[in-house]
């Protein structure tokens, strides 16, 4: 089907906005008498809070408030951005408290601060002397599920969960197969460093309810989880969420809205802003689970996969956050894209006294890929295969069936993907090339494959709301309630409506900012549902609208509606498209004329049962320098399955992004700690090695169009997946050029050139 | 010398061997902050703030006296005088007490290049320069780029080539490249990726930033209405 | 907001030297790359700053008749990388400018701050010190001149006394006439970084291969940035094959006092030290050949 907008390279509807400066971000809106609050961490990893003596900062003049554990509520919440569910057994572990009288990693918050600046802020917490017991730091899960371990929180072993699943008889597959494959693989703590950090200004207005204006994804999550944390009624709190500094999960977790909220409530509802510093930023908000894994894999002759058991260990830190879902999801994630009859995923999510790892990017699948996309190269060299025809003859086919699901795979690209990488890559021709190589650089091809689902669908709730006002002029204005995060989802959102009603792009007025007082329910930018989830919603506010307008000809014109049609602003006739009217004919007619005035709107939610799963590919080529062990990332491509692209040019946007994560995420990002003390060693972005443009190669991005039926428009997820496979390539490619397979992330030149040695690659 | 961006300048005056000679120094440079400022045509004085506007900064013995101090220095082309604390960074100044927001703050410590400005040309993290160092400055931001609401070709080749995401690195971005684009020089790739090295981006893997900045700096030119450069530009050749 | 108690500049230069002896707790401040950040991280607070940004006298670089360089303390690294005769002349020094931080840094951190901070990873270290650079120290009292092999006391401790600054980085013209170079900076980043190891290497060569008045400064090897006289002495008028060029990289690890953090480890930096020196050399003699052997 040919769309006039949709499919197009429209440019972003925030724009010029952004370019000029006005774009308005949290810390933008400036509020009089403006208080600042700061937060005192805790030095220990590990640590009761004996007793805190605030007086002496209390006395300092400008200081208007020292909140404590004691000041504060002592009601337990759970940060993470999940839709709320009715079931108690569904919700998130409620295990944090906004300000704790036990530390339980390096920069626990144990007390703040509300001062008339951040100058006298930062010395009344030099003042606050607080007395700790230090407890036994754990920092690895092995320590921490000791029997004798202390316990972080109440929990067995410091063990959050071990939810997993299992499938087909395991036993029988293994003693089917013509080998076995083992491995052992290792990622690491990764940040999101999303160029804005967290910030929140919160205020009471003069009805006495909070508001509070945040850097978040989630404005209606923020607004229940600061409720709960706070013990008041929901309605009590307004959430706005302004332009967001990016956010790739990190601002899925409610990190500094509650403590705002209580900082405004101690100083009588003055504005107070918490904004936290890049180094707090790096400690205190979220990471990427650093997971270690055991793989067994049963394989024929042929290279076909008789069964597979995973074992994860993965390391949520000092509190649960989104916890166990992460392995969970990654492992769910994960079976959509090989065909196997037997699987069984045993993961453990245990507490250390590290940083709080969380949502980012990928959600657990960054971490499964890269172990079994490793697993699989390693299986083919086993057998002495293409790693591409390994990868093919075990892919599901369109129309397999979740066995533990039951969700039915309704479109599958992942073959044209590897295909169309492997053209671009030129693959056949550079394998044979590298084949011998020796001397000191050396270079190999390496290529790994995701599958990747469109939101949560059946694991939550999957709701998305939209809303549609036709102006006098024929524009309309698009209010939803999920959110631009830099993603891309206004003008996709935007693209969506004004091909349904027959618009250019900028006669959709889409209003960029949430606010939970005035937009429509929604929970958010996370799981790449929302082109997918939220896109169901709008379309069918589109849909309502125009049906109301040609029903609106209909009285005016006894034109029957079935016979109209809208494009170019204009009403036509379907049959022929001769012009009618002008839209704005019309729209002006629904505000104004005598009789019949009615203006048109749409509010709609869409309660989304189903789930699209997008398919994808990394092809890396690198060259390693044996003697230093620098790996160089000569040519990298991506390809998805990711249905229709709503926005091409948005959507590579999204595969440069992704890649070039993914890319820090293999060789050189890692947020380093002591294993004795819990301490973060590289906090600030000198020490975290994030790549500059001059790390980042040429990335290629391509899409293999295939309509999902269920998408609007046929889109699949795109958001998080360009982050998933580039690791895993790149490793594989590593292991091409050295004959060296690193289990480890990130392959760094140190670790690589010590690998290399050990292996008696180099001297 | 000091729009000429002092070294290339100084290498074409006779009787200089070809090394970056001391820059000429205007006389407020080279006065105290205490004396008297050089007057500034057109000064218009909406910035200024009054003594009992300072922050409070108690127990120490700071008074509104020893931590003011009067600049004069140009936002955007628009002359200012106001009194700022000696404890201020150029960021806080522009964002705070002028509006300029559209300077953001990333990191605090000259990492990731997000509050980038021009001084007098030359891109600048304004985290870590004292606004009392603007004194005599001229100071371009990111929305002084843009004429009567036409987007200059650096914002114009961000915006078509697909350079914008969120959008928090993007005046930084911007101001680097149009410090490129008015340099009237070629640049090679090369060259271009590591003049914007010092931004951070973490949404767009650089690939459409540094394809709208070789467009920019490529098709060179550019208009603005608050500066000498383009005067300077065509005389250049 | 910084911790700052107490803002002074300085008007001119004998005005500076009085003011220095007068206030010995003044802070100075000239790009300020190091010090505002100390300042912004708590490491410093309640600070008496005193800005030389505005000595004349230290900005800008000169070249006697005779070719004798003297940096001006105030000299950006931009400055440096973008001055024509030093890319013409003393590449090496550009090179090494160009690698320290980003573009925005580079504009305004200054040589002289680079040196006076003694960060052993100081990017303009191990050239200056190739170079036999010479530091001019002023104060109320005098003028001293110090090789910049004898400024450096320890990690982040300079041979800077109360009172004194630095006016004056001096490279005579038989440091580098006839010289050629060139300087690795290993780091993890191609910019936005701190080396792991620096290395800058000086060489004549004659008859296309024969290797004379070699030097050779490493940057984080040992506690201070440091040169490698034995290596330096084993190459002298030897004939640059791999193999002596591997024994030159061997015999620098000897000068070397590295040390195990979490950035990199004792071994590491060593190998680093053995592989990169050659590779340095290499360049630096193709550097030669190039230009016709000059």
């Amino acid at each position: 089907m040919a769309y006039d907008t949709v499919g197009q390279r429209e440019i972003r509807v925030d724009a010029v906005a952004k370019v000029t400066g006005k774009a308005k971000y949290t810390a933008d809106f400036r509020e009089r008498d403006l208080l600042v609050g700061k937060i005192l961490r805790s030095p220990y990893a590990h640590a009761w809070v004996r007793h805190i003596d605030s007086e002496r900062a209390q006395a300092l003049p400008g200081v208007e408030a020292v909140l404590t554990y004691a000041d504060v509520p002592h009601i337990k919440f759970s940060t993470a951005g999940h839709p709320y569910s009715l079931d108690p057994g569904h919700r998130d572990k409620e295990d944090r408290l906004i300000l704790t009288d036990k530390a339980r990693f390096v920069g626990d918050a144990v007390a703040a601060v509300v001062a008339a600046d951040e100058l006298i802020a930062e010395k009344a917490l030099r003042l606050i002397e607080v007395e700790y017991e230090p407890l036994e730091v754990l920092t690895s899960p092995e320590a921490a599920m000791r029997e004798d371990a202390p316990l972080i929180h109440e929990v067995k072993r410091n063990i959050l969960s071990t939810f997993g699943y299992e499938f087909g008889d395991l036993d029988k597959a293994f003693a089917d197969a013509d080998r076995i494959f083992e491995g052992e693989y290792q990622t690491s703590v990764v940040q999101h460093c999303q160029m804005e950090n967290q910030i929140a200004t919160a205020y009471v207005d003069e009805n006495g309810r909070i508001v509070i204006t945040t850097s978040t994804q989630i404005p209606h999550i923020v607004r229940r989880i600061v409720a709960q944390a706070l013990g008041i009624p929901w309605g009590k709190v307004r959430v706005l969420k302004p332009y967001i500094g990016g956010g790739f999960g990190n601002k899925q977790d409610v990190c500094v809205e509650p403590l705002a909220a209580v900082m405004t409530l101690a100083v009588g509802g003055r504005p107070v802003r918490l904004e936290l510093s890049r180094e707090e930023c790096m400690i205190d908000t979220r990471t990427r689970h650093a997971i270690q894994y055991r793989i067994k894999t049963g394989v024929k002759r042929d290279g076909k996969i008789t069964g597979i058991r995973i074992e994860a260990i993965s390391n949520t830190g000092a509190y649960a956050s989104h916890g166990h879902s992460i392995a969970s999801s990654g492992g769910g994630k994960f079976r959509y894209l090989y065909q196997v009859d037997a699987l069984k995923y045993e993961p453990v999510t245990v507490y250390t006294n590290l940083p709080v790892a969380g949502a980012m990017r990928g959600y657990g699948t960054p971490q499964i890929f890269y172990a079994f996309e490793c697993h699989m190269e390693d299986i083919a060299r086993g057998l002495g295969l293409d790693p591409i025809a390994l990868h093919k003859l075990n892919f599901v086919e369109t129309g397999f069936v979740d066995p533990i699901g039951k969700n039915k795979v309704l479109s599958c690209g992942i073959r044209e993907c590897v295909d169309k990488g492997r053209e671009m890559i030129k693959w056949d021709l550079k394998k044979k090339l590298y084949k011998n190589e020796s001397g000191d650089k050396r270079r190999g091809l390496g290529m790994a494959c995701f599958s990747y689902q469109s939101g949560t669908h059946p694991v939550n709730l999957e709701i998305a709301g939209a809303r549609i006002v036709l102006n006098q002029d024929g524009s309309v204005q698009l209010q939803v309630g999920a959110t631009e995060i830099g993603q891309g989802s206004d003008t996709v959102f935007g693209q969506m409506v004004a091909e349904v009603l027959g618009l250019p792009l900028d006669m959709v007025h889409v209003v960029s900012t949430q606010d939970t007082d005035l937009s429509p329910f929604d929970t958010g930018a996370y799981a790449s549902r929302q082109t997918y989830i939220t896109g169901m919603a709008v379309k069918k506010a589109a849909e309502e609208v125009k049906a109301k307008i040609l029903d609106f000809v209909w009285g005016m014109t006894d034109t029957p509606a079935q016979a109209l049609d809208l494009k170019g602003q204009k009403v036509i006739y379907k049959h022929s498209g001769e012009v009618l009217m002008p839209l704005a004919e019309v729209a002006l007619q629904t505000y104004y004329d005598p009789v019949f005035a009615r203006p048109i709107t749409s509010d709609t939610s869409n309660n989304a049962r189903v789930n699209a799963m997008s398919y994808g590919v990394t092809f890396a080529e690198v060259e390693v320098d044996l003697k230093t062990g620098q790996v160089g990332v000569l040519e990298i491509y991506n390809v998805h399955d990711s249905g229709r692209i709503i926005n091409p040019q948005l959507a590579e946007g999204q595969v440069h992004g992704g890649v070039s994560m993914g890319i820090g995420y293999a060789l050189s990002e890692q947020l380093l700690y002591d294993e004795k003390t819990g301490r973060v060693l590289n906090n600030n972005l000198l020490d975290y090695k994030l790549p500059t443009i001059m790390d980042t190669p040429e990335i290629g991005a391509a899409f293999v169009e295939l309509d999902d039926p269920t998408g609007p428009f046929g889109v699949k997820s795109l958001g998080e997946p360009p982050a998933i496979t580039p690791a895993p390539a790149i490793r594989n490619a590593v292991l091409d050029a050295t004959g060296v397979a690193f289990n480890r992330l990130p392959m760094n030149p140190q670790r690589v050139f010590e690998k290399l040695r050990q292996a008696g690659i180099v001297g | 010398m000091r729009e000429g961006k002092g070294i290339s300048e100084a290498m074409r005056m006779p009787g200089v061997k070809g090394l970056s000679e001391a820059e000429g120094l205007s006389e407020a440079e080279g006065m105290s902050e205490a004396e008297g400022m050089s007057e500034v045509k057109g000064i218009s004085e909406v910035g200024v703030m009054r003594m009992s506007e300072v922050k409070r900064k108690p127990g120490d013995g700071t008074t509104p006296e020893n931590v003011l101090r009067k600049i004069s220095f140009t936002v955007n082309g628009k002359a200012l005088t106001l009194y700022v604390d000696i404890r201020e960074s150029l960021l806080e100044v522009l964002r705070e007490r002028l509006g300029f927001t559209g300077v953001k703050k990333g990191c605090g410590v000259g990492e990731c290049g997000a509050c980038t400005v021009l001084v007098d040309g030359t891109p600048i993290d304004s985290c870590i320069y004292l606004a009392v160092w603007a004194d005599g400055r001229e100071i371009r931001t990111v929305e002084g780029l843009a004429v009567d609401g036409q987007l200059s070709p650096v914002q114009e080749a961000f915006v078509e080539e697909g350079a914008i995401q969120c959008g928090f690195c993007t005046p930084g971005l911007v101001l680097s490249t149009t410090a490129l684009a008015e340099s009237g020089k070629e640049y090679s790739r090369e060259e271009i990726k590591r003049e914007l090295s010092g931004h951070f981006c973490r949404c767009t893997g650089y690939q459409n930033i540094l394809k709208a900045a070789e467009r920019a700096v490529h098709e060179g030119g550019h208009r603005c209405a608050h500066c000498e450069h383009e005067r300077e530009g065509e005389k250049r050749i | 907001m910084f911790n700052i108690s107490k803002y002074d500049e300085a008007g001119s230069l004998d005005g500076a030297l009085e003011f220095l002896s007068e206030h010995p707790a003044a802070k100075v401040i000239a790009g300020g790359t190091d010090v505002v950040i100390k300042m912004q991280g708590g490491k410093l607070r309640e600070v008496e700053l005193f800005s030389i940004r505005g000595l004349a006298e230290l900005k800008g670089s000169k070249c006697s008749p005779d070719g004798a360089v003297l940096l001006g303390p105030l000299v950006t690294f931009s400055q440096i990388a973008g001055d024509p005769f030093l890319q013409d002349n003393i590449p090496v020094l550009t090179q090494a400018a160009l690698s320290m931080g980003g573009p925005q840094i580079r504009n305004i951190a200054t040589i002289g701050g680079n040196i006076c901070n003694g960060a052993v990873s100081a990017d303009s270290a191990p050239t200056l010190l190739a170079l036999n650079a010479e530091l001019r120290l002023q104060s109320a009292r005098g003028e001293r001149k110090v090789p910049l092999r004898e400024f450096y006391l320890g990690p982040g401790k300079v041979d800077l006394r109360p009172g004194e600054l630095l006016t004056g980085i001096m490279v005579r013209p038989e440091e580098y006439l006839g010289y050629h170079g060139h300087y690795i900076k290993f780091a993890m980043r191609k910019a936005m970084d701190i080396a792991t190891l620096g290395v800058s290497v000086l060489c004549r060569v004659e008859e296309g291969k024969v290797l004379r008045g070699v030097r050779i400064a490493l940057g984080v090897a040992a506690p201070t940035p440091i040169r490698c006289p034995e290596a330096e002495a084993f190459a002298e008028g030897k004939t640059a094959s791999a193999e002596t060029l591997r024994e030159i990289g061997r015999l620098a690890v000897r000068s070397t006092k590295a040390r195990t953090s979490w950035r990199a480890s004792q071994e590491y930096r060593e190998h680093l030290v053995a592989e990169l020196v050659p590779r340095a050399l290499q360049e630096a003699m193709r550097a030669a050949g190039g230009e016709g052997n000059a």
